[in-house]
């Protein structure tokens, strides 16, 4: 499997947040996106899943390729089948346990048997250190369970690829932790895995690759070790500074 | 003031109030909500999904029954339209008249339900995979249903006492019961109070079922008792 996207557009109103993006995952890459805000991170993975119409931009997914700004519905729907999305703020299903959450979309959209999407949803919730608490609401969860419950979510149907939107931007430090040792264990296990984040931790020692933008444009696209090591821009060693002395305090 | 005469008019009464209470206003009052809550739940569907022409249509729709009162609406019905040749009988053309208006209400309550349904739940249910109808059948309908509840309810009971303007498209529910007793007996003051009463133990009675279904309803929801 690998994922190419060639020249995205995307303008609201006047701003364009997207200027000709391009960017390629392979198959077991962990791909970080990093960025200042503002710089059309997020955009750019909400684009990539549809959840934004680009304006422009083509998409190739596992040898087919598609035009961004004029998706049928149905290539939208069947793309995502094979894809999965973690919200920065979980967005789990509120009037659904958190078992509910995760057989939901397999028992209704993959219109698997109850029984067998139970089991695999049981799996899902075990994986992510969520057992004992399948019948919780989420209201009844703390925002790391929640999005543990979330991952848990998208690794049930088993995705070709994860998107992570800034999976611990909303929680507490110390909740963070448990939200990216899972990531950290699906990574191991070979997940091919997009993630906008602003954790330097994780993109430093679990992403083998990464994507630096700033103002709707890829500044570098580096190996993990080389970005942090000997990054190739002057902007991306600007980005680096301003991180560095922030995490100095 | 109360001699054995009004006690015994009233107790008489109090059943021949009470029985058509139990055989048209409740009926009348449980068909047309339903209807209603059927034409809402449309209405409130087509506006949030932006449906062209349609969404137009409810728009009008809603503006003419919240913009007019029930009353005239009863009299177009069923002393207006027999001059187009449709003659409805009156329990008929209540429950029609009452289902539109209650309809009209009920949509914006669900309309407005609907939006307050964080956007993130939508595509939520789009990234798992649902399509656009499973997502607003399985996701936001039910939370959106959820918090226009304890509205729905005040229209329901509204609605009960409201079915009492039947009375004037010559329905024999309870108000117009006791009207009849009243005509013959002529005690105004102890019936319509009495008919008054009995109003109150049905609305007593919903109001409590109310707050039984809600208390069902609350467990995905963060609101403590």
């Amino acid at each position: 499997m690998v994922l190419e996207i060639r020249n995205i557009r995307k303008s609201f109103g006047a701003l364009e947040v997207l200027k000709g993006v391009d960017l390629r995952v392979e198959q077991g890459d962990v791909a970080a996106i990093l960025g200042p805000s503002g710089s059309g991170k997020t955009t750019l993975l909400r684009c990539i899943n549809f959840l934004e119409a680009a304006d422009s931009g083509t998409m190739t997914f596992d040898g087919e390729t598609f035009s961004l700004d004029r998706m049928p519905r149905k290539d939208i729907a069947r793309l995502r089948k094979r894809t999965a999305f973690v919200f920065q703020d979980y967005n789990l299903f509120r009037n659904k346990t958190a078992l509910q959450n995760v057989s939901e979309g397999l028992v209704i959209a993959r219109k698997m048997p109850r029984n067998q999407a139970l089991d695999i949803s049981r799996r899902a919730l075990e994986k992510v250190g969520m057992a004992g608490r399948e019948d919780h609401y989420p209201h009844q969860l703390s925002g790391g369970q929640q999005q543990r419950v979330a991952i848990a979510r998208a690794i049930a149907a088993g995705p070709e690829i994860i998107f992570f939107d800034e999976p611990t931007s909303a929680l507490d430090p110390e909740l963070t932790g448990e939200v990216l040792a899972v990531m950290r264990q699906l990574a191991e296990e070979g997940m091919t895995m997009l993630v906008v984040t602003h954790e330097m931790s994780f993109a430093r020692t679990v992403s083998n690759k990464v994507i630096f933008m700033e103002n709707g444009v890829v500044v570098e696209t580096s190996s993990s070790g080389a970005f942090f090591r000997d990054p190739q821009e002057e902007r991306s060693r600007a980005f680096l500074r301003t991180v560095r002395a922030a995490e100095m305090g | 003031m109360i001699n054995e005469h009004l006690a015994a008019i009233l107790a008489d009464s109090f059943w021949k109030i009470l029985l058509p209470g139990l055989t048209v206003t409740i009926p009348l009052t449980v068909i047309a909500f339903s209807l209603a809550m059927v034409i809402a739940v449309t209405a409130a569907l087509i506006q949030f999904a932006r449906v062209k022409i349609l969404r137009h249509l409810c728009r009008f729709y809603i503006w003419v029954f919240r913009g007019t009162p029930l009353l005239v609406q009863l009299f177009v019905v069923f002393y207006g339209m027999p001059r187009i040749g449709i003659v409805i009988e009156p329990f008929p053309a209540a429950v029609i008249v009452f289902s539109i208006n209650e309809g009209a209400y009920c949509a914006e309550i669900i309309r407005a339900a609907l939006e307050s349904v964080p956007p993130g739940q939508l595509e939520a249910g789009y990234c798992v995979g649902m399509s656009y109808l499973q997502t607003m059948r399985r996701i936001i309908l039910p939370q959106a249903m959820r918090t226009a509840f304890p509205s729905l309810s005040n229209s329901l009971i509204a609605m009960v006492k409201d079915t009492s303007l039947a009375a004037n498209i010559t329905v024999v529910e309870m108000f117009r019961a006791a009207e009849l007793i009243n005509a013959r007996v002529y005690e105004p003051l102890a019936l319509y109070i009495e008919v008054g009463l009995i109003y109150l133990m049905f609305s007593t009675v919903l109001t409590k079922l109310q707050s039984m279904g809600e208390k069902r309803l609350n467990v995905y929801t963060n609101r403590e008792e």
